[in-house]
This record gives structure tokens, C-alpha cells and sequence, in this order.
């Protein structure tokens, strides 16, 4: 057992806090203490920095234009990053469509789509989960039927997430109907701008413009864009079960940038003369939020560690992924807390002046990360499913 | 013993009910909580007509003087049909305070009942936490006359009342118990600055500036204003309590049909067990709100320390099974949990801010416990 980063990973975090230091706006920082997403534009220009230092992909291989780096080194980028109050970069192209494209795609659709995910030129959304397929995504019902040399698709998607601004989708349509309900399905990537395509927002209880409902009708995809061989769609998902550790204990690392804003909120309000930080009360409860912070990144580290080592994760992605967000879901509640009533004051009423100059700069952030944080729970594969995958994976049950 | 409603208590509440029904239907609330004017002062004058603003009013005062069996009765179903109101704080809390008798106090009850004004208490400040005794906004004596500086962090649900009441130093220091006396203040008092903000639940709160403000009215007698707080507010509090229980069972019902109804995997999802513990458990914390917040009920406002330990008591315990049921009925709808358009979120988010309204959990727990 060596728990200490060798020589090699300190010089490594050097250049990467380098890098980081003074490079994050001010008015991100709050935000993404929060757990909010940075605006699309925000998080374009961020992707670009990255892009330019040659960091815009930190978890591919060195010939798609990724940093080959060890899963420690990732670690190292990851928690500099949170350090620093840089935002998670945005995944769905990174982590969720690029793998499956450098993994089954042509060399073509490699040419033309790799580059332009780590520079930001494009901007991916996941067309997943319709209306009765959540949880039983094998259930959906939009279709792609093949048409000389394109495919027409029909259906309904919905929570397509970043739809609104995002320039292409992957989709997954039933090509065939087959017995067995995984099979059939297809894999297809479009472009947005493709006619036929209607977008509809979702509103969420967060007041942020998260989602979407996504109606295809009659959308002509050319068949180059189809992934791997029609019908085996299912199965190149696959791939990202072994990835989904690296979305997951990236953000992990980033809970850290809940600790600070509740640290800080928690030493600027006092009650008498006594900051809440040293009331016996929340300071325990601090602590014991930092402590499981503190054993789910080190599980985080465990993993990927073991992964340098070429070990498989098992099934525990799925573990980091519930921990992440039951204390995603604590940490911003008790940022809430320790602001006290005025984290209520959620926006200035009509006929006020815009802009709340005596609101510190964390309203109404902590309470929009705390409604938001309930979503951790259900999308990506709820914490009941969570569960379900543990039982199956781990135990065969 | 009886826990449950007497017939015209559950006569009120079918008639609350039906008046939430009415009003806050999925489409019509968007309008209501988007902020028309128009509409929710008419929603006002009808409650009004009904006589529920003046249930808690004394019949010495012109009131109905009601229980608080009968106000929970009317609470609950306020709660079922999260209709956001300022009713507790005006209808509720005010007459509580507003107990001397006195010709100022006596205008502001009428108009309390006749729907003619809206009425907050402004006690909370910067560094005050929940505790009403720490005061630091000053009322000194100047010819004849009371003039207050100071702060209020949070009014709850002042964002859009005519009158505030203010407790204010007129003795002592910063955090002693005795020296404090309560204030009428008109919202458009010279030397009042009103912040008003939208909560997550629909409800306006305010924030307050006193800068050298002539004309606030004394209620009461001078520096012994605490205990009439401490009462008032538990009575606040006890509306509330009920206003949860009716916004729980109600979400937990409409829980219980999407179980029923939602099928994943070829089968209702409401035959996983998983899901089956859950809802059972979200039952179990509408029992327990339940008796707790009526026991506590009984004897609100009662000089004496059990009846305010015991509402410090059903306040910890209504507040965490109400948030519990609220994040569970978000949980088991999955997305759909998490948009605005079902009611679902909408529920959660009152049990959310009812949970920390005139102080949170870890307050009252505190306060049990001393
Ligand atoms: C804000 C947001 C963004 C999203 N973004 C995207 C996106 O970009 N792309 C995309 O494709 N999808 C996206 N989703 C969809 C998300 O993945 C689904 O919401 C999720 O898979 C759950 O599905 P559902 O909402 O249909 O809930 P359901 O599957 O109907 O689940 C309802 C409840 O039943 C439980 N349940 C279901 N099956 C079982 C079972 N077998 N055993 C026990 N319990 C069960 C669930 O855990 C949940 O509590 C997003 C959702 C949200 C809310
Ligand atoms: C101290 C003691 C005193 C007892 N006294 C009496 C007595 O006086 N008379 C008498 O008749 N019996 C008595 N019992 C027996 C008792 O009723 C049984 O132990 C009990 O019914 C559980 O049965 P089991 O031990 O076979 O466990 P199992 O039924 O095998 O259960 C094992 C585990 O599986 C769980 N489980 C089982 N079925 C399900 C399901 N459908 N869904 C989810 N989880 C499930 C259980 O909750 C438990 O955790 C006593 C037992 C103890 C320990």
C-alpha cells in the first residue's frame, strides 16, 4: 500500500494550480459553489481555456486529442479544479457521446465529430429518456425507419437537457421491432438544425432553464450518422458504465466547493455575538458533512487508483453516484441553513430596484442549488435503480 | 378525548377546501401566484366575506373569537390547496398581538377582518438567529414621541402588509429579556424602507429600515412585550403546523395515485417494494405530524412552559416529516417530481420555507431543550 503521490504527481498539481490561479471569473464562483451550472456560454468559453492548454479532455487517449493522463492525474486536475472554483466541465459530449464515437465510430465520424467536442465548437445533448421510458429506457417508442440512404425518425423525447442551445443530439430510436425489447434499438447522431426537430422547455422547480421536451417528426438523419450497426445501439452504452466513474467522481471532487460556501456563510452570520461556525450545534453538523465528503472522495481515489492498477470498477460508479448525491443533496440543505430566513428572499419583488445590493452574493444561489440538488437523485439513473444495479452487479441478485 | 374536528370545524374546513379548489386549480394558481393584483385581493375580500380573517379575533374586538381547532381547520386546508396567503401572519399572529385593548390596536383589528389590511410581524434580525429576544432596534423617547432605528432581516409573509409590528428597545441591553415593547408601524411610515422578495413558495416576505421613524404606536405596555411575542408566535406557529399536515397528506395522496398509475418495467410502479416501504413511511410522517401538531395545538399559547415546549416540540417534528414527505413524493415521480408544472414540486417547496418559518428546526429543538 503506497498512499502518497509520488514526485512525479506533486510537480503535476503544481501546473495544474498554476494554471488555475486567477484564471476563474469571480461572478462563476459563487455559482458553481452552488452546484449550478454556468451559463452555456460560460461554460463554452471555460471548455475553450481547457482546449487551449490542452487540457479540453482529461479523461481520452492522446490520439483523440486527450491528455492520456493516469486516473490519479485526473484526480489531481480535478480537485485543483474544485480548489479553484472552476465549474465541472460539461459532459454529455466529453463523457457521454465522444467515448462511444472514439470507441464504435468510423474513422470519418471521428474526424469530423472528436475535435469539435473539446473545443466546444459543438455542444451535445443526450436524446434518451421519452415520456413512458425513464427508469425502463428500453421502453421507448420513437422510431427510425430506414429510407434509401437516410433514416426518418418520429417520436417524443423528453428532459433532453440543454436541447435549447446544444448544436447536435444522439439519439437512441428502435430501428426494428424484435422480441427481446434491446433489441432493434439504434444509436444515430443529429444535427439540431435538422428540419423537423421542435424544442419545448420543461419548467422545473428551480426556476433554471435546464430541459426540454423534444418532438421529432419526420427528421431525415443520413445513414453515415448511424453508430456501430443498426439495432445494437443498447449495447455500445454499455461502454459508458465503466466510464460513468469518471462523470461521477469528478463531482464528487467538487463537493468541496460546497464545504467553503457553507464555511463561509456559516462565519458571516452570528447569533448574539457568536458566529454560527462556532455554535457547538452546527459546527458538529459541518463536520460530520465534511467527514463524508472526506470518505467519498477517498473511495473516489480508491477507484481510480485501482483503475491505474487496470482493475474494472464494478459496480461502484454506482456507489460514488449515490453518495455524491445524497450529500450534494445535505451540503446545499445546510448552506440554506446557515444562511438563515433570508435564504427564503429568493427574488425582488416587482417595483424594487433590480439587483439586491444589501443581498450577500450568495442569494438566491444556496436555495436554487438546494432545490436543484434534488434532481441528483433521479436523473442518470435514479438512487432506486442505483440500488437495483448494486444488487445485480455486486451481488447477483 | 378527541382528536379529530367537530362538525363545524369539518364544515369550515370543506368550505376552505372548496375555496382552494376553486381558486387554485392547476391553471388558475399560476395566476394567482404570478402576482395578480386584481386577483388575489378579490380572493382576499372573498375570504374576508367568509368570516375566516376574523375567526382568531376576539369577540370583545369584534371577532369570531374561534379555537385553534378551528383555525386549524382552516389552516390544513389551506394547506391542501397551497393557497400562499399571508393569512397566519395577518389573520393569525397580528391578533395575537394586537391584545392591550387599545384604540390603535382595536382600527387595526377591524380592518384585519374586514380584508381592509394585511398585517406582519417584524422581529428577526441580522444577528438575532430565530431568537426573539435579541433585539437590537431601538425605540427611544423623544418629546413625547417613540423613534426606532434598527434593522429586520425577515418578515414573513411581509411583503405585502399595511401594517408592521416591530419589537423594539425601549430597556435594556441587546439580548435581555426584559426592556422590549412592540410597535405599530404603517408601511408608509417616513423613514421606513420596505425590501419586499418572492420566496420559493409564493409567499412575499420583507425586509425593513428604520431610519429615524417618528410615529410608531406602542402596543402594550413598555419593556414587557416578550412574553405576548413568545405567545403569539407560538399560536403562528400552531396555524402553520396544521397548514403542513394538510399539504402532506394531500401530496402524499397524489403520490400514492402516480404509484398507481405510473408503470415502468410493464407494471404500476407502485408494485416495487421499494417504493411500497417509501410511501408507507411517508404515511407514517403524516400520523405522527398529525398528532403532534394537534396535541400541541390544544394548549397553544398557554402561559406556561409545557405549552410552549410542546409547540417547540411539534415544530422540530411536523417540520422534518414534512420536508421528508415532500423530497420522497419529489422522489417518486422521478422528473416529473422535479417540474413546475405538477403540483408535486409545489408542495415540496411550502414544506420547505413552512419548515423555517418563525424558526427552524435546529431553533426549536433548542428551545425544547432549555
Ligand atoms: C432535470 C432533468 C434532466 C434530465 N436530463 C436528461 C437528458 O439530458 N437526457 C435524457 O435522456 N434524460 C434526461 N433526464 C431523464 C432522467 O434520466 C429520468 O428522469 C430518469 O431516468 C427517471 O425516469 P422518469 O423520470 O421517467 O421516472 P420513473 O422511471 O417513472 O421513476 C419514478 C420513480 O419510480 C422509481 N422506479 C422506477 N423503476 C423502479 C424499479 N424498477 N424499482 C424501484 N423503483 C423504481 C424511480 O426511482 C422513481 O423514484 C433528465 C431528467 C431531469 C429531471
Ligand atoms: C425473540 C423472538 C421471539 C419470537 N417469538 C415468537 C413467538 O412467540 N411465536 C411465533 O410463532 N414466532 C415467534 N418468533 C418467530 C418470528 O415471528 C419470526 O422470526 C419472524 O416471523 C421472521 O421469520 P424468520 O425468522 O423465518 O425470518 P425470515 O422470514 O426468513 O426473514 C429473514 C429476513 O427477510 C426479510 N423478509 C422476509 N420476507 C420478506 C418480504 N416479503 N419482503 C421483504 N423482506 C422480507 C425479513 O424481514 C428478515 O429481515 C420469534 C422470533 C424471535 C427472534
Amino acid at each position: 500500500m503506497e498512499l502518497n503521490f509520488e514526485a512525479a504527481d506533486i510537480a503535476f498539481r503544481d501546473e495544474v494550480r498554476d494554471f488555475f490561479a486567477g484564471s476563474i471569473p469571480e461572478d462563476w464562483r459563487t455559482r458553481v459553489r452552488a452546484g449550478l451550472r454556468l451559463n452555456p456560454e460560460e461554460l463554452i468559453h471555460y471548455q475553450k481555456m481547457l482546449a487551449e492548454r490542452g487540457w479540453g479532455a482529461p479523461t481520452w487517449p492522446v490520439e483523440y486529442g486527450g491528455t492520456g493522463w493516469s486516473p490519479v492525474q485526473q484526480y489531481i486536475f480535478w480537485s485543483e479544479a474544485a480548489r479553484a472554483d472552476a465549474p465541472a466541465q460539461f459532459h454529455q459530449g466529453l463523457e457521454l457521446i465522444g467515448p462511444i464515437i472514439f470507441t464504435y465510430g468510423t474513422p470519418e465520424q471521428k474526424d469530423k465529430y472528436l475535435p469539435r467536442i473539446i473545443s466546444a465548437d459543438d455542444w451535445w445533448c443526450q436524446g434518451y429518456s421519452e415520456p413512458g421510458a425513464g427508469s425502463d429506457l428500453a421502453a421507448l417508442k420513437t422510431t427510425a425507419i430506414k429510407d434509401g440512404d437516410h433514416y426518418v425518425l418520429n417520436g417524443q423525447k423528453m428532459w433532453t437537457s440543454y436541447a435549447h442551445v446544444a448544436s447536435h443530439v444522439f439519439v437512441l430510436a428502435r430501428s426494428s421491432q424484435e422480441e427481446k425489447r434491446q433489441r432493434g434499438i439504434s444509436l444515430l447522431l443529429l444535427d439540431m438544425e435538422s428540419p423537423g426537430i421542435t424544442v419545448r422547455k420543461i419548467p422545473t422547480m428551480d426556476e433554471k432553464y435546464h430541459t426540454n421536451d423534444m418532438f421529432l417528426d419526420n427528421v431525415r438523419v443520413p445513414v453515415e450518422n448511424l453508430i456501430g450497426e443498426e439495432g445494437r445501439g443498447w449495447e455500445y452504452g454499455k461502454v459508458l458504465l465503466d466510464r460513468e466513474r469518471m462523470v461521477t467522481a469528478s463531482v464528487a471532487i467538487f463537493l468541496k466547493q460546497t464545504i467553503s460556501a457553507i464555511r463561509s456563510a456559516a462565519a458571516r452570520r452570528v447569533i448574539g455575538n457568536v458566529p454560527l461556525i462556532e455554535q457547538p450545534g452546527f459546527r458538529g453538523k459541518l463536520a460530520q458533512f465534511e467527514i463524508e465528503v472526506m470518505a467519498l472522495q477517498t473511495m473516489v481515489l480508491r477507484l481510480m487508483a485501482d483503475a491505474a492498477n487496470g482493475a474494472e470498477s464494478g459496480s461502484r460508479g454506482s456507489m460514488v453516484k449515490l453518495r455524491w448525491s445524497q450529500l450534494t443533496q445535505e451540503g446545499t440543505a445546510l448552506w440554506v441553513e446557515a444562511l438563515g430566513p433570508e435564504a427564503m428572499h429568493f427574488e425582488a419583488m416587482e417595483g424594487e430596484a433590480a439587483g439586491l445590493p444589501s443581498l450577500p452574493a450568495d442569494m438566491p444561489y444556496a436555495m436554487q442549488g438546494a432545490l436543484y440538488a434534488r434532481v441528483t437523485s433521479i436523473y442518470g439513473g435514479s438512487s432506486e435503480i442505483q440500488h437495483d444495479i448494486i444488487a445485480r452487479r455486486a451481488f447477483g441478485l | 378525548m378527541d382528536f379529530n374536528y367537530n362538525e363545524e370545524q369539518q364544515m369550515l374546513f370543506d368550505s376552505v377546501d372548496r375555496f382552494g379548489q376553486q381558486r387554485f386549480s392547476q391553471d388558475k394558481r399560476r395566476q394567482a401566484l404570478a402576482g395578480d393584483i386584481a386577483l388575489n385581493q378579490k380572493h382576499w375580500h372573498e375570504m374576508a366575506e367568509l368570516g375566516w380573517l376574523m375567526i382568531a379575533i376576539p369577540e370583545e374586538a369584534g371577532g369570531l373569537g374561534g379555537s385553534m381547532a378551528d383555525v386549524m381547520a382552516i389552516t390544513e386546508a389551506m394547506g391542501k390547496n397551497l393557497v400562499h396567503y399571508p393569512f397566519v401572519a395577518t389573520s393569525i399572529l397580528a391578533p395575537a398581538l394586537l391584545c392591550d385593548g387599545s384604540d390603535a390596536a382595536n382600527v387595526v383589528l377591524d380592518k384585519i377582518g374586514s380584508g381592509e389590511a394585511k398585517v406582519a410581524a417584524a422581529f428577526l434580525e441580522a444577528n438575532s438567529g430565530y431568537d426573539l429576544y435579541r433585539v437590537g432596534t431601538t425605540a427611544s423617547s423623544q418629546d413625547g414621541a417613540y423613534v426606532l432605528s434598527g434593522e429586520k432581516c425577515h418578515v414573513e409573509d411581509g411583503g405585502d402588509a399595511d401594517w408592521y409590528l416591530v419589537s423594539a428597545r425601549t430597556g435594556g441591553s441587546d439580548d435581555e429579556v426584559e426592556g422590549i415593547s412592540l410597535f405599530l408601524v404603517p408601511k408608509d411610515a417616513p423613514g421606513l424602507t420596505v425590501e419586499r422578495f418572492r420566496s420559493i413558495d409564493g409567499h412575499r416576505h420583507a425586509r425593513l429600515r428604520f431610519d429615524q421613524l417618528r410615529g410608531a404606536q406602542r402596543i402594550g405596555e413598555a419593556d414587557v412585550a416578550l412574553p405576548v411575542i413568545e405567545r403569539g408566535v407560538a399560536k403562528g406557529i400552531g396555524a402553520h403546523l396544521a397548514e403542513a399536515i394538510g399539504s402532506m397528506e394531500e401530496v402524499s395522496r397524489v403520490t400514492l395515485e402516480h404509484l398507481k398509475t405510473r408503470e415502468q418495467f410493464g407494471r404500476p410502479i407502485g408494485s416495487f417494494q421499494v417504493l411500497q416501504h417509501r410511501i408507507v413511511d411517508m404515511k407514517i410522517a403524516c400520523e405522527e405530524a398529525r398528532s403532534i401538531g394537534s396535541f400541541a395545538n390544544v394548549h397553544v399559547g398557554d402561559e406556561n412552559s409545557s405549552a410552549a415546549q410542546r409547540i417547540a416540540a411539534a415544530k422540530v417534528r411536523v417540520s422534518e416529516c414534512g420536508i421528508y414527505v415532500g423530497k420522497q413524493a419529489v422522489q417518486l415521480h422521478g422528473g416529473l417530481g422535479f417540474s413546475d408544472e405538477l403540483i408535486v414540486s409545489h408542495h415540496f417547496k411550502r414544506l420547505y420555507g413552512l419548515s423555517v418559518a418563525y424558526g427552524s428546526i435546529d431553533h426549536h429543538r433548542k428551545r425544547y431543550a432549555e
